[in-house]
């Protein structure tokens, strides 16, 4: 658990854009009739795509739209970790993993980068351009350590290749999301020790065939 | 041969993401091939098969998925039955659903349609953690494929109406928990609710629900297409089948791999993870299952069997099989200090023992990494984590109690002399000269 606070200064009003707002309507659609607050994570989230965090009018305008007490849309907002309640890096926002998976192969060396080369934990460059934080396991620990940047995931990170991707990403560019290291996927290093066999991959496994066990006579 | 599964065997032919995701390259691997045949049987047939293979569930609790099924309504109603499939992918050191879903995205909708069909369920939900941001957008392009083709969706070709929509979180490992995932699900905070009454019951919208790992399913229709038979070939008795496990940490080659239920875990490291970092010999540690689970010394690791029942029976568990193995270069509290402030991090806050236990757990935790502690803090830690184990409303205080039980119950030692270090190194601590006397 921790605290989690709306920023003290706040832009008076939220909009969505009309791409955004198609978007929203895409997702209610998803839920029964009278389900919309079911929306109300992935509404949120497309507010921060489009803002790039969750400024405070747009509680109430997700809260209208889903027919929700404001109230909780605020508990919504500050349950979830991902919602950004204060403005991030206009370029990138580098979430760093640091649960124990990743910090046994370094990201604490990759923390000590990022305070030196970003700011302090949780804050802004002095140009506003870059910001970080230090997120719990990502679910790619076979790839230890990574960073999602701009959503995206960099993994099998070094030093090195760090410092690589902000320069890459201060210059303007978006580097390729995945292994810093070349591996595919989750694929060790030096190449796969399964799925070798070329009978995998030539289509047989595509031939028609009975199911086994089938019932005696019966049909649903 | 590495290992001890063939390649003929491996259900997961596009693990690593090296073949085409999309739906003719499922079918050229096989997916979707007999599915017509699967739903034009009953759904109790279908429950029976994934029963007879023994498949218990591949996200971390092991429970029957077949049995999981059967404790659905038997007949549709005006409360519609819901699948949930839990794509919440969060517990340190598993990142084997997510190989499923952005590379072999076909096979976890077949696996949906089947499940739901076994269910009666003509509504399927995939809940996957909102930081998957790119695996949700390969699944959500994949569905759309499926439905063009009329796999799935209204009026498909399989004769079930099967509409399956991708939802998402927002960072809450609690929202991995079937109970808080329904709470999330429902647009609210993960907090879960306490069971009974249980999803089958009571689940999504008050209405009957089965929640299953994206692995169970994705592996349900091959296990109709092989035959129980053929996945019960696999593992233990009881622990049958392949399973998705990988390896994080102190290995020399970290990966995912495919491999039989009940492998020894030495051969597993030594054959897919390139072995332990500076030998088997430099081995300290391995918390076999994600995190929540127990660790073993290495001189269990050595003849451990990677299955449910041969760790349970270590204290420890398989959980999702992703085991996070430690060499004796780490600082092994250091390790497990983190793993509690991950914990304290996820707490929801709903129930007073985790709320307030994970956040001292962890703070007398950081001590110890320093030795900076009273002997007598050590009871005192494991007496509080278990008084949190087994007195909340769900797994979470639990999954916080274990890493600490396990770290003292094999390293005790370890720690009581790093605490008679750090006072023995100050004069002002008192008893620090009784101590460095004795």
């Amino acid at each position: 658990m921790s605290v989690r606070r709306l920023a003290k200064e706040q832009p008076a009003l939220f909009t969505f854009s009309p791409e955004a707002a198609e978007k929203v309507r895409w997702w209610t659609a998803k839920f029964p009739q009278g389900r919309a607050q079911s929306a109300v994570i992935p509404v949120l989230w497309l507010v921060q795509k489009q803002e790039g965090w969750v400024p405070e009018p747009a509680l109430r305008v997700v809260a209208e739209l889903l027919h929700m007490p404001v109230i909780r849309v605020l508990e919504i907002v500050t349950f979830y970790t991902m919602f950004q309640l204060s403005p991030v890096g206009k370029v990138a926002h580098i979430q760093l993993c640091g649960t124990t998976p990743c910090m046994l192969r370094g990201a604490n060396d990759l923390k000590g980068i990022l305070k030196s080369r970003v700011g302090h934990v949780g804050g802004c460059s002095a140009d506003g351009r870059f910001s970080w934080e230090e997120v719990e396991c990502m679910g790619a620990c076979a790839n230890a350590p990574m960073a999602a940047i701009n959503d995206y995931y960099y993994e099998d990170l070094t030093v090195e290749s760090l410092n690589g991707l902000i320069d890459d990403f201060a210059a303007g560019e978006t580097p390729s999301p995945g292994s810093a290291i070349g591996r595919t996927g989750s694929a060790p290093e030096g190449g796969p020790t399964s799925l070798l066999d070329a009978a995998l991959y030539d289509g047989s496994r595509a031939s028609p065939l009975k199911l086994p066990n089938a019932p005696a006579k019966e049909h649903a | 041969m590495v290992g001890f599964l063939e390649d003929k065997d491996r259900i997961f032919s596009n693990l690593y993401g090296l073949h085409d995701w999309g739906l003719e390259g499922a079918k050229a691997r096989g997916v979707w091939n007999g599915t017509a045949e699967m739903l034009s049987y009953s759904p109790e047939w279908v429950c029976d098969q994934i029963k007879a293979s023994g498949l218990r569930g591949r996200g971390g609790a092991g429970f029957a998925t077949g049995l999981k099924w059967t404790f659905m309504p038997k007949q549709e109603s005006e409360r519609p039955h819901y699948l949930v499939v839990n794509a919440d992918e969060s517990e340190p050191g598993t990142c084997k659903d997510r190989e499923v879903m952005r590379n072999d995205p076909h096979r976890l909708i077949e696996g949906c349609l089947v499940a739901s069909y076994a269910i009666r369920a003509h509504d399927c939900f995939i809940y996957i953690r909102g930081e998957y941001v790119h695996e949700r957008e390969r699944l959500e392009a994949a569905l759309v494929e499926a439905s063009a083709a009329k796999l799935i969706g209204k009026n498909n070709i399989h004769g079930w109406d099967c509409n399956i929509r991708v939802t998402h979180g927002g960072g809450a490992y609690i929202c991995g928990d079937e109970m808080a995932l329904l709470e999330s699900l429902e647009g609210k905070k993960g907090q879960p609710r306490l069971k009974p009454p249980f999803p089958a019951g009571a689940g999504v919208y008050g209405c009957p629900t089965t929640v299953n790992n994206v692995e169970s399913i994705a592996v349900a229709p091959e296990i109709l297409r092989r035959g129980a038979e053929w996945f019960l070939g696999f593992g233990r008795d009881r622990n049958s089948g392949t399973k998705l496990m990988s390896a994080s940490g102190h290995v020399n080659k970290p990966c995912v791999v495919e491999e039989a239920m009940s492998i020894p875990m030495r051969q597993l490291i030594e054959d897919h993870f390139g072995g332990i970092r500076g030998g088997w010999g430099n081995l300290k540690a391995v918390i076999p299952g994600g995190s929540s689970v127990r660790m073993i010394p290495a001189d269990e690791a050595e003849v451990a069997l990677m299955d449910f029942d041969d760790l349970a029976g270590r204290k420890s568990g398989l959980g999702t099989a992703a085991m996070i193995v430690m060499d004796k270069d780490c600082d092994i509290v250091a390790a497990i200090a983190r793993l509690s402030y991950f914990y304290k991090h996820e707490s929801c806050g709903q129930c007073t023992p985790c709320r307030e236990g994970t956040g001292w757990m962890w703070r007398i935790m950081e001590r110890m990494v320093t030795g900076e502690a009273e002997p007598k803090e050590i009871d005192m830690l494991l007496d509080v984590a278990s008084q949190v184990e087994g007195h909340t409303i769900c797994g979470l205080g639990d999954a916080a109690a274990w890493p600490i039980q396990g770290l003292f119950r094999h390293f005790r030692p370890e720690i009581e002399a790093r605490i008679a270090n750090y006072r023995s190194r100050r004069a002002n601590v008192r008893g620090a000269t009784l101590m460095a006397a004795e």
